[in-house]
């Protein structure tokens, strides 16, 4: 690695001390949307660039971070990022779930469960889940204050009416330790259980909309719903094809133009982790691999 | 002050509004004003544009801070607090619960984008409602109730007309069987017959629910049909008080004289 011509992690000390002290306050009210001065950032808006600034405010020189994208280790979004922090912080990088002390990920929380002493750091383009209710940002952080939050069951009755059932998919609101909705930034709303009473630190970062909010460890994130259309995650009725996994989260990857579909453990590191266990799916021969050259 | 009419539950003012005013700098849009509104009563605050009805209305919902004196109203606990007094959480608690506000243009009073079910269901939801069952019974009853077709209920009020919207915005105010509606100029931009039904709709609903309102028009048809008593304002200040047909009929002061004459006859 070339000499940092950078300072640690890409942004500047004092930067880092003030993103820490917005961090530090969204911990102490789990849920609540802290305001704070956010940078701009050798990347676009909606890559990321909130997470980053997260990232690099609790990053320190022992941390072994891991990238995801979408649950993939592998793709643009994710190896960029990996290789912007490998560059400027010199901090070693991983795709293990379990060996990551930092997890930087754009929509989806990893299928292992994750533990005491991990963070997990979101990246989120609409911090704010009344905004497409009540567009006045003035009415909302007052809605927030006040706690009326029955303008989100307005979203989900809509949902109801139109739909028959909450079809909501992804950020789904929240509300965390029974005082603020949140909106869980855009993972499917399988991953909504997975953040109550998760034993690692939550934080989520929007960059252009310059909020940081965070979910301590072990608080309670209940998903909304109505008594009669109770929460419900939603995942594809079938198996990995890969590893055969029957309870993580499938994405549906188009094979052909007849038709042809196959499903697949969004996850990466756990898809591999299990077919080097041993587990295979249908079409379980890695065929990335072997037809390379077809 | 005349007395109106009261049965004997009735006898404490759910408003008194007490040497109201309000400056926006030099110019007084509302002077000194004073009155006591009784719980099933109607007020119509007429008067020509100008003359500080709006000013007074927001004054009287608590949406504008009076400049002096002040407004008391009795909660449901039968204690009489000062509007000023509240806090922001209470204030808009009242607002959603006890209180109805019709907006002149429904869209500043409705989610045009969302469907009328959830238009009418939102205040349920507001307190705590958490059956969609139930919310959606509710709201048909109230679409009912307000004559409107049930089975547009999934239709958003953007498809509606500018007569059905007026209606969807009572249905939706009156869902948490408030004790006082304040109307801004309820049939404002409505053609005659439309007007005409929705008079009577809200003759109605108000002698049912046996509602308090306070009506701003400056049609004094609205007034005659609606309101029990009726305030004149001119320039800021309330020049003539009295019964409906009292103050139309027989009215004393000038300005009053002219409104009443600029009626076209029948």
């Amino acid at each position: 690695m070339n000499a940092p011509s950078y300072n640690f992690a890409y942004l500047d000390e004092q930067t880092k001390r003030m993103i820490r002290r917005a961090i530090l306050k969204a911990i102490a009210i789990p849920g609540y949307q802290v305001p704070f001065a956010s940078r701009e950032m050798p990347m676009p808006y909606g890559w990321g660039t909130g997470g980053v600034q997260v990232t690099a405010a609790i990053l320190g020189p022992d941390d072994i971070l891991k990238v995801i994208d979408q649950g993939s280790d592998d793709t643009t979004n994710a190896i960029s990022i990996r290789k912007f922090f490998g560059k400027t912080a010199g901090v070693a990088t991983t795709t293990l779930t379990m060996e990551a002390t930092v997890i930087q990920t754009r929509h989806r929380i990893p299928e292992a469960p994750l533990h005491e002493g991990q963070v997990l750091v979101y990246q989120v383009p609409i911090p704010e889940p009344l905004r497409f209710l009540e567009p006045r940002e003035t009415e909302t952080r007052r809605m927030h204050a006040l706690a009326e939050y029955g303008l989100m069951h307005v979203k989900l009755y809509e949902d109801i009416a139109r739909f028959g059932h909450i079809a909501t998919s992804y950020a789904y609101p929240v509300k965390v330790n029974a005082r603020y909705v949140m909106d869980p930034s855009p993972t499917p709303k399988f991953d909504n259980p997975k953040m109550d009473n998760c034993a690692a630190l939550q934080l989520f970062g929007a960059g252009r909309e310059k909020r940081i909010y965070a979910i301590p460890p072990y608080t309670t994130v209940v998903s909304l719903d109505f008594e009669d259309h109770p929460f419900k995650p939603y995942r594809f009725d079938a198996p990995c094809a890969l590893c055969g996994a029957e309870n993580s989260y499938l994405d549906e990857i188009v094979t052909d133009d007849k038709g042809g579909r196959m499903f697949v453990c969004s996850d990466t590191d756990y898809c591999e982790q299990r077919q080097a266990e041993g587990h295979r799916g249908r079409e379980s021969a890695a065929p990335h691999k072997e037809r390379a050259h077809v | 002050m005349s007395e109106p009419v009261s049965t004997p539950d009735d006898d404490q003012p759910l408003l008194i509004a007490d040497g109201l005013s309000k400056n926006y700098g030099r110019l007084a849009a509302c002077r000194d004003v004073s009155f006591s509104l009784y719980p099933g009563e109607v007020l119509a605050i007429v008067g020509e544009s100008g003359s500080g009805k709006s000013t007074l209305l927001q004054l009287l919902s608590a949406q504008l801070a009076p400049s002096a004196g002040r407004v008391s109203y009795r909660m449901r606990d039968g204690v009489l607090r000062d509007l000023a007094s509240l806090g922001e959480a209470e204030r808009r608690f009242l607002f959603r619960t006890d209180w109805g506000y019709v907006h002149q243009d429904p869209a500043q009073g409705l989610r045009m984008a969302v469907s009328a079910g959830a238009n009418v269901g939102e205040r349920l939801m507001a307190v705590g409602w958490n059956h969609y069952g139930r919310i959606r019974d509710t709201a048909t009853t109230w679409l009912d109730r307000v004559e409107i077709d049930v089975g547009r209920i999934d239709d958003a009020p953007k498809t509606y007309s500018g007569g059905m919207r007026q209606r969807l915005q009572i249905a939706r105010n009156l869902v948490t069987e408030p004790r006082l509606v304040f109307m801004d100029e309820p049939t404002g931009g409505l053609d005659v017959s439309v007007q005409a039904r929705l008079l009577d709709l809200m003759r109605n609903l108000v002698s049912e629910l046996d509602l308090a309102a306070i009506v701003v028009t400056h049609d004094l048809a609205v007034a005659r049909l609606l309101s029990h008593r009726v305030m004149v304002m001119k320039g800021g200040r309330v020049i003539e008080t009295g019964l409906t047909d009292q103050v139309l009929d027989d009215p004393r002061e000038p300005y009053t004289q002219l409104l009443v004459s600029s009626i076209l006859p029948p």
